[in-house]
């Protein structure tokens, strides 16, 4: 179990991270139940599924925000279950990216950014700064570093958030709902900005319903319900025929929610 | 005209000299009762709750008293002034750890789990990421707290510490002219608490942040 090397033709993948049978309750609620799927080096993850399918739970459980009860998380070869004092050195190896932000108040962007290498690397104040300079204009907030974020808007904010991930150079980045907070005409920023991730080969997991977004470069989809997968596969398997009963009516739904018409403009457009 | 207002200055120092001694012992205390009952485990957190409500349901006269005349049958004996500090030290910490915890849970979880997600460890991020929000949010509430010491700091007069108030007495007990005196001291009084207030809000205003 766990990590290694496959040859599958002539592609070798190796595996970044591998989750095994994952439960995690709060008090009586079970939230996972049971969730096992393995993260190539290089590749885009999408977990997708109705609220309250335990997807941003599954997140923490893998960072080990919330250890999980039962099951285990490998990065590569380590066991996370196992890493006792030196959780919080592998958690560095996860970049997380929230639902609504959580930059820190009292800090510019660029301390925001800056923060995670000087703290927890102990990477000198110039370095530290030259790294968190790189970040932001990677995702193109080189010019606001020395606003606060109550001075962003969302989109912004969020393109702070993913530059604080990637300074840390993290082996993977875990984004939890990343446009759901954010006003629709501020969307197209940050999806934009993670499809250049995913384009440069940064390995991601995606909780995310923005299918164009899983379309254009998922190359894994999990569909979860009630603490469980119910279905996984490409997006070409979930969007021509999707097996499960339940995957089908909530694919459905969201095709009600947010309109054929609008997905799939925005899909062509981040093919472009 | 006003002869005696050497003697109420050196009161007034008396005064200062308490109330920003309590001030920082005070600070200490609440933000280590507010930390505990935030992120202690049980045992800590439910000592630092009890230290705060048992405080704020009970008369600061009465635990200065408590200090100053009923300790020295444990055979512990503190002077007038060390008692009063002692005991406005005390009494000042359980509110202040009322404003910090207030401060600390309108931060929200989100900062804290930001703060972990980079490796940080709890320590850094209370220290980093934690505590520098919650000064910022607490400082209106903990201006009040400052700007009113020096009025609750005349409880020591009644045992024996000279400060401002207890120098008053001294004078009228003098010149026989308490009106007069009374409204000089409540001047004195309404001068300082002025001040410190204005100065606090200068501080304030520089550092405030939004929290999202």
């Amino acid at each position: 179990m766990g990590a290694g090397e496959e040859a599958i033709g002539d592609w070798c993948l190796t595996r970044v991270v591998s989750v095994r049978d994952v439960w995690k309750s709060y008090g009586k609620v079970e939230v996972v139940k049971g969730v096992s799927f393995d993260v190539e080096e290089g590749t885009t993850t999408v977990i997708f599924g109705p609220s309250g399918a335990g997807k941003s739970t599954l997140l923490r459980c893998i960072n080990m925000l919330h250890p999980p009860d039962r099951g285990t998380v490998f990065l590569r070869d380590i066991d996370l279950m196992q890493a006792g004092g030196k959780m919080n050195y592998y958690r560095s190896k996860f970049g997380m990216v929230f639902q609504h932000f959580n930059l820190f108040s009292h800090m510019t962007v660029l301390d925001n950014v800056m923060i995670g290498p000087k703290v927890v690397k102990k990477i000198p104040q110039d370095q530290a700064k030259a790294i968190a300079l790189e970040a932001l204009e990677k995702v193109r907030m080189k010019d606001w570093r020395n606003h606060y974020p109550s001075q962003l808007s969302g989109g912004q904010k969020q393109r702070a958030g993913i530059a604080r991930a990637l300074a840390m150079d993290p082996e993977v980045i875990l984004f939890d709902e990343p446009t759901s907070a954010l006003d629709p005409e501020l969307i197209g920023e940050v999806l934009q900005t993670m499809l250049d991730l995913a384009k440069e080969k940064k390995t991601m997991i995606c909780v995310t319903h923005e299918m164009g977004f899983a379309k254009a470069v998922a190359s894994e989809m999990i569909f979860m319900d009630e603490g469980v997968v119910v279905e996984t596969g490409s997006p070409e398997h979930f969007f021509a025929n999707p097996t499960n009963e339940r995957t089908k009516r909530f694919l459905s739904r969201l095709t009600e929610l947010y309109g054929r018409h609008e997905g799939e403009r925005r899909a062509a457009a981040d093919r472009e | 005209m006003i002869d005696y207002l050497g003697d109420l200055l050196e009161g007034l120092l008396v005064t200062f000299q308490l109330s920003f001694t309590a001030l920082g012992i005070g600070l200490i205390l609440g933000l280590a009762a507010a930390l505990a009952r935030k992120y202690g485990h049980e045992p800590l957190s439910l000592l630092a709750n009890a230290y705060i409500e048992l405080i704020r349901g009970t008369p600061l006269t009465v635990q200065l008293f408590i200090i100053y005349f009923g300790l020295p049958s444990l055979g512990v004996v503190f002077s007038p002034t060390l008692s009063a500090i002692v005991a406005l030290g005390i009494n000042s910490g359980a509110y202040q750890a009322e404003y910090f915890r207030g401060a600390i849970e309108s931060i929200g979880g989100g900062q804290m789990e930001a703060a972990l997600s980079l490796g940080m460890n709890r320590l850094q991020a209370i220290l980093r990421v934690i505590l520098p929000q919650a000064f910022r949010l607490a400082l209106p509430s903990w201006s009040n707290e400052a700007a009113y010491l020096p009025k609750y700091s005349s409880v020591a007069f009644l045992v024996t510490v000279p400060e401002l108030l207890a120098r008053s007495k001294m004078v009228i007990s003098r010149n026989l002219k308490p009106l007069e005196v009374y409204l000089v001291v409540g001047l004195i009084y309404l001068a300082t608490i002025a001040t410190i207030s204005k100065i606090l809000d200068m501080v304030y205003e520089r550092y405030k942040i939004t929290v999202e």
